[in-house]
């Protein structure tokens, strides 16, 4: 299996606003890339922004900027 | 050909358009129902083009656009989602029997209607909403144009009612919407239904409807959206609330070229190429001994339609006269509005609509004029 390491995981409730994520980190240069949501944070399926722990911050603040409301912002291994 | 039946849906595109689609078609996966690259572009286009919309009708939000099959759907969605039983609602004898028929079957479960009478002209008295409030009156649902007269409502006008008397405001913008500038907010439309064909250009099959913040509808439908899986119902947050199932992704980017290309041209100046068409028509063929021409033309709200008729011969007959001996299309009959053939009086004999789209020109209109007028000739003798 592939080496996991830890990783920041923001959830959406919708795909519009998992791509409303995207479409910001992308026009803004902010760091992550789209993954599936993994298993150990939610059963199901849709997408998740995935990035660096150190990332934090500078994501948190974009989407406050933006109006931009997580499901959840967590770490994990991916 | 000469295409006039702008107002059924508009045949001549910009290219772009089906470029899109076809682009679309050989690129785009199932858009939220996967994280690789084909997937992606798919969700990535849907909410470019949701992006697009929320700018266009001045939504703000990406996420208050929610995308649907045509204004047909958006309506009963919007009209079976917001009315239950012992509700009542208000509409216009202007609308088209895709807000009649859903207001009927809903009737037929308790909802009480009133429709607001239209005169001669297709006029409407705006005092009459006002008088038609009962305090089980939760909503007006009203088209922004006839598709039968070109007539326009002041939209606003009802909207600064409905406002003032707690109510929504259910907008169709069918006929209006790539067509004059179509701004939710200053309409204040609470919910505001379009269809992608028709002004705007893009694909059939493609449509939508403005809500706005606040304004909860229950689904009409229920089933995959690629979120919240486990769950029992439809997720509760916009807009995937109101989309079940696997979204008209190839139609969507079409429709994405589509608004672009207004936008790109800038919709003051589509509307002022249609209107100066449509006028140009009307001067043509209302002094023609025989035609009788629908709707009020003094109004400075009109979308680009003429509806007529040469004196009492068979709408059908006429436009069947138009395409096979002059090929020009228009479209006969009732135009699914019966109520507002019911006003002009032209049940039993329908009427000619020749509709205007920004590619026709005047050449084509002028074309027109003369076959108008060759048959009313014709009548005489």
């Amino acid at each position: 299996m592939r080496r996991k390491t830890l990783h920041l995981v923001i959830t959406f409730n919708t795909t519009t606003e998992a791509m409303a994520m995207e479409d910001l980190c992308k026009s803004r240069h902010a760091p992550g890339r789209m993954i599936p949501v993994p298993q150990s944070i939610s059963a199901g399926c849709g997408l998740c922004w995935c990035a660096q722990p150190d990332d934090r911050e500078t994501l948190q603040a974009l989407m406050q900027e933006a109006g931009l409301e997580p499901e959840n912002i967590t770490e994990c291994m991916v | 050909m000469i295409y006039l039946d702008n107002a059924a849906t508009t045949l001549h595109k910009p290219p772009e358009v089906a470029a899109a689609v076809v682009s679309a078609m050989s690129e785009l996966g199932n858009a939220g129902r996967g994280a690789y690259g084909a997937s992606l572009d798919g969700a990535r286009t849907i909410y470019k083009v949701r992006a697009l919309l929320a700018e266009f009708f001045g939504a703000g939000d990406p996420r208050r656009i929610v995308f649907t099959c045509n204004s047909t759907e958006s309506l009963n969605i919007a009209l079976k989602g917001l009315l239950k039983p012992g509700d009542h609602a208000i509409t216009t004898q202007l609308e088209h029997n895709s807000v009649l028929r859903p207001l009927y079957e809903l009737q037929k479960q308790g909802v009480g209607l009133t429709i607001v009478q239209a005169d001669r002209l297709g006029r409407v008295d705006y005092a009459d909403f006002e008088r038609a409030i009962t305090p089980q009156t939760r909503l007006i649902a009203a088209t922004h144009a006839s598709n039968l007269t070109g007539n326009m409502l002041d939209i606003a006008r009802i909207g600064e009612i409905t406002h003032r008397h707690g109510l929504l405001l259910v907008v169709d913008a069918s006929q209006t919407a790539g067509e004059v500038p179509v701004d939710a907010g200053q309409l204040l439309a609470d919910v505001l239904c379009f269809t992608g064909h028709k002004g705007l250009m893009g694909p059939q099959g493609t449509g939508g409807m403005y809500v706005r913040p606040g304004v909860e509808i229950r689904p009409l439908l229920s089933g995959g959206t690629g979120v919240q899986s486990y769950l029992k119902t439809q997720p509760p947050q916009m807009p995937e609330r109101l989309e079940a199932g696997t979204l008209n992704g190839h139609g969507i980017a079409g429709l994405g070229a589509a608004v672009r290309f207004i936008m790109d041209t800038g919709i003051g100046k589509v509307q002022a190429k249609e209107q100066s068409l449509m006028r140009r028509f009307y001067e043509g063929v209302r002094g023609i001994p025989g035609v009788t021409v629908y709707g009020d033309f003094e109004a400075k709200l009109r979308c680009p339609i003429v509806a007529l008729n040469i004196r009492g011969r068979d709408s059908g007959e006429v436009s069947d006269a138009l395409f096979t001996e002059y090929g020009i299309a228009v479209r006969p009959g009732a135009h699914c509005a019966p109520l507002m053939h019911e006003a002009l009086g032209t049940k039993e004999q329908g009427a000619v609509r020749f509709s205007f789209s920004y590619y026709n020109t005047e050449e084509e209109t002028d074309a027109a004029i003369r076959a108008v007028r060759a048959l009313a000739r014709e009548e005489e003798t």
